[in-house]
């Protein structure tokens, strides 16, 4: 699972059955920083998020189990929103 | 999932039996912002996709497998499940932030 920010939607009206209703997000995933690492994702919403807000996301195949279609065909797919950026914190846990 | 554009196909008349019927599309992956990266990959197509469309590719191999045969369990690892009509993205400033 990764931290990412949620930095667009994506809208396709040509797709897999089991997508239809479903909200596509674009992700950028982030470091304990909280700046981009890698090239943005296209991700599932499984939890309500929207652009701007950090989430975290799962891949394999297991980012298809939120959903009641098990066949649901995701690879990432949007499972927590963090609080905010302040409840990302290094060290000193506990 | 990715984006992708669809650059072609491939024809292969040899092939693992689970692909029949199948079209198999030669695509590089781009940002949402249309530029290419990344190594250009062959993926199922399953939402009747065309050169030159940008669309949505799944690299899981359960997900695709299913999705491009209707099956579980075929030596399938990217398929496309999505055509893209639209990328709505945050202005570059505040994405960053």
């Amino acid at each position: 699972m990764q931290l990412a920010r949620v930095i667009g939607t994506v809208v396709a009206t040509v797709k897999n059955d089991s997508l239809e209703g479903r909200k596509l997000l674009v992700v950028q995933s982030l470091n304990a920083n909280l700046q981009p690492q890698g090239a943005p994702l296209v991700a599932l919403d499984a939890i309500g998020a929207g652009t701007g807000e950090l989430v975290f996301w799962c891949r394999g195949k297991e980012a298809s189990f939120p959903f009641k279609r098990e066949d649901t065909p995701t690879d990432c797919t949007v499972v927590g929103i963090v609080d905010s950026d302040a409840h990302v914190t290094r060290g000193g846990g506990r | 999932m990715i984006l992708a554009r669809v650059l072609g196909n491939v024809v292969a008349t040899q092939k693992n039996e689970r692909y029949r019927n199948a079209r198999v599309m030669l695509c590089q992956p781009v940002t949402p912002e249309g530029e290419e990266w990344g190594a250009t990959l062959l993926a199922l197509d399953s939402v009747d996709s065309g050169v030159g469309d940008t669309v949505l590719i799944v690299q899981e191999g359960w997900g695709a497998s299913t999705a491009a045969t209707g099956e579980a369990g075929a030596a399938i690892d990217s398929a496309i499940v999505g055509v893209v009509d639209r990328v709505d993205l945050l202005e570059p400033a505040r994405a960053r932030k």
